[in-house]
């Protein structure tokens, strides 16, 4: 009975299936989807090789400090990075007393409260506290950029595929639409608030190019600060925001791994000698 | 509930006579994972998924209880109290990606597992119980995964509830109260959040029992073994205390630095990149995918298109989706041949093979988009997932002639034919001479 019961039950879906596979199949054929300007011409991220990469990875400390840099004086303008204290500055290098500065003479104030009328006010940062956002909230930020909302930069590498390639990809990948794009499909001609960019996953991104000239940031350890450079750097920096413990992590992870590799050994060895003279 | 030959518990120190006239607990451990459980002398190693799946459980509970300690379930602050635990939680970061890693863990043995029991037959008679009671198991685990990957209230949290909820939402008339009422509101929310927390609080407590009942069903008859040929004497089995602690004491180990390699230096592969962002019910994220181990049964969902007499495609895939995993309770009858492992079987070890690889294509599509050619490609795929299963299987079992088996697992261990070896090789016909 469960037999025949499961015959006619596996008759139904089998026949449901392929009668839509069919179906399918002369749709696909008769009516072929239409290709679409963000499929021909999106393009994966270029390749990009970081310090932090690998099993082995540790942060570039230097790099992380320029990106830092790059961060504060171009992306801070509008996006936020809430998840990050001044405090972990020192985590990349910065010392008590630079990270006591940073905080004190970063352009954005704390939210606060008058202590004497309980009104709203600002105060300057110290190490303890989060980054503040540049806007006091949502709506302010996309009063402030074409109802664009600049997203929050704390997690960026690990909330996109291909992380901080797509970032340095994105950074430097500003370009004029291609000929062969407006001439395939004439009406995805970019609309004039936004800017081209095909790292970009609908092609057409609000942002506009941050970094548009060799120089823009001036590295104190000497570093050309080419756009790529300053690309990379700031990519470096945002692994690091993302991921601020990656460095712990692969150092247990080494410890970790060697552990289990001997113990396991003894394990096996251990096994060996259980079954000696048990064919099995 | 044991052989004969079982070994006695027999205390020697004065404290534990004392403890076992009393409450004789070291006992029921003896017997049941001590050298008082005969097994099978010839298991291979796809007889370690089992305890690794315990293991797995344990690793899951122990660091949940004490993510739970620092984690907060309110949509306001769900996010941002799983990035306090990455950030600010001594090795927070350690116990959060060793619980997210440790489910895929868990799920990875658990297919295994599953697999294993599907090739050698093992939920054959008298096994059925200990089949049903691991689908139970199966179904549990299917829940408190979906729940806890909720809890980091990601877009994925938010959107995957939201889907999967849906489905309930295709149930005709009574669907959208269902959904309403599942979720505590219109859309995913606080109501939701919390009641996800309890649950995925609950249920591995829940999976813990179920397991009990499992391993119980499991020792009346005795753990099957690769040649499906059950125990006939005291020769054919061995303590499973020293013997195959030991084993799965190195498989464990082996368990262990395969989950470490994920854990240390790859966290973040099986996970989803949308999760890093948090959960916004104004924006729909390009694909909505649950976790990798959903995938073979999410294909399945999506390869219904088509409105059949009215059915609406929707309904339709989630009746073939939850009916994908309700066949599998049936299995035990749908399969009848006398004959339990796939070692025997020429027939049925090709199509087992094109079961792995059918499953393996089901789980590529539901990751992918919903697009060409990966619908086409796992309406194909579903539809021999149900054909295996309740037509196939039915029908070799009456057409098929299997290969002599072995008179008793020592002969075929002796012989050199243990089938320990998961061989793909249809034609190695044991030389054990055909007593069956």
């Amino acid at each position: 009975m469960v037999r025949i019961l499961g015959f006619l039950a596996g008759l139904a879906f089998v026949g449901i299936l392929l009668f839509t596979v069919i179906t399918g199949a002369v749709s696909f054929v008769s009516d072929p989807p239409a290709a679409t300007a963000e499929h021909e011409f999106h393009l994966h991220p270029k390749e990009l090789h970081l310090a932090s990469d690998g099993p082995f990875g540790r942060f570039d400390r230097q790099q992380v400090q320029r990106g830092f840099q790059v961060y504060k004086e171009v992306c801070a303008a509008c996006h936020s990075l809430r998840l990050v204290a001044f405090r972990d500055l020192t985590e990349i290098g910065f010392t008590e007393p630079e990270v006591k500065a940073i905080a004190k003479q970063w352009a954005i104030e704390v939210p606060s409260i008058n202590p004497e009328t309980g009104e709203p006010a600002t105060r300057k940062a110290t190490p303890a506290d989060k980054f503040p956002s540049p806007y006091a909230n949502e709506t302010a930020a996309r009063a402030a950029n074409n109802n664009a909302l600049p997203p929050d930069l704390s997690l960026m590498t690990k909330a996109r595929h291909d992380g901080a390639a797509y970032v340095h990809s994105l950074l430097t990948g500003y370009q004029a639409q291609p000929p062969k794009l407006l001439k395939e499909f004439p009406d995805s001609k970019t609309p004039p608030s936004l800017h081209y960019n095909p790292y970009f996953a609908n092609l057409n991104i609000a942002m506009p190019p941050p970094l548009v000239a060799d120089g823009q940031v001036t590295y104190s350890d000497g570093t050309n600060p080419t756009v790529d450079q300053m690309a990379q750097d700031v990519s470096a920096f945002l692994v690091w925001t993302a991921e601020p413990k990656l460095e712990a992590r692969h150092r247990a992870g080494f410890a970790v791994v060697i552990f289990l590799l001997i113990a396991t050994t003894l394990g096996f060895l251990a096994y060996r000698n259980v079954w000696a003279g048990v064919k099995h | 509930m044991s052989f004969p030959w079982a070994k006695h518990y027999e205390p020697k120190h004065p404290l534990m006579q004392w403890v076992d006239q009393r409450l004789p607990l070291p006992r029921l451990v003896y017997n049941a994972v001590g050298a008082g459980y005969p097994v099978p002398r010839n298991l291979n190693y796809f007889w370690n998924f089992g305890v690794l799946a315990g293991a797995a459980l344990g690793i899951q509970i122990i660091t949940g209880i004490v993510l739970a300690m620092h984690y907060a379930a309110n949509g306001m602050v769900a996010f941002d109290s799983v990035e306090h635990i990455m950030r600010d939680v001594n090795s927070g970061w350690l116990l959060r990606y060793a619980h997210a890693n440790g489910a895929s863990m868990f799920f990875i043995v658990v297919y295994l597992h599953i697999f294993r029991g599907l090739f050698y037959g093992s939920y054959k008679a008298p096994r059925e119980m200990v089949w049903l009671l691991g689908l139970v198991i199966f179904l549990l685990m299917m829940a408190t995964a979906f729940m806890g990957y909720v809890l980091p209230w990601g877009q994925m949290s938010f959107w995957g509830a939201k889907v999967i909820t849906g489905l309930f939402g295709a149930i005709p008339l009574v669907g959208p109260t269902i959904q309403t009422w599942l979720l505590g509101g219109f859309a995913p929310d606080d109501a939701a959040l919390n009641r996800f927390f309890s649950l995925h609080y609950l249920l591995p407590f829940v999976i813990a029992a179920v397991i009990i009942l499992h391993i119980w069903s499991l020792h009346i008859p005795g753990s099957s073994n690769p040649t499906g040929v059950e125990v006939k004497g005291p020769q054919d089995t061995v303590p499973f205390h020293p013997y195959y602690t030991a084993k799965d004491g190195f498989g464990l180990g082996v368990f262990l630095i395969i989950f470490a390699l994920m854990l240390f230096f790859a966290p973040n592969m099986l996970g989803h990149p949308d999760n890093y962002i948090p959960a916004n019910p104004l924006s729909t994220p390009a694909h909505i995918v649950p976790e990798w181990y959903f995938w073979p049964f999410y294909a399945i969902l999506r390869a219904f298109t088509v409105d059949i007499f009215g059915i609406p495609a929707k309904l339709l895939g989630v009746i073939a989706m939850f009916g994908s995993i309700i066949l599998l309770f049936f299995l035990p009858w749908l399969d009848n041949s006398p004959v339990r492992s796939g070692n025997y079987r020429p027939r049925f070890k090709q199509f087992f093979w094109i079961l792995v690889v059918d499953v393996l294509i089901l789980g590529y599509c539901g990751g992918a988009p919903a697009e060409e050619p990966y619908v086409m490609i796992s309406q194909v795929a579903a539809a021999y997932y149900f054909a295996h299963f309740l037509i196939v299987l039915p029908l070799l079992a009456k057409l098929e002639r299997p290969l002599p088996l072995p008179g008793s697992i020592t002969e075929a261990v002796l012989s050199g034919h243990s089938g320990s070896t998961l061989s793909t090789n249809t034609n190695s016909a044991p030389s054990a001479p055909a007593t069956h």
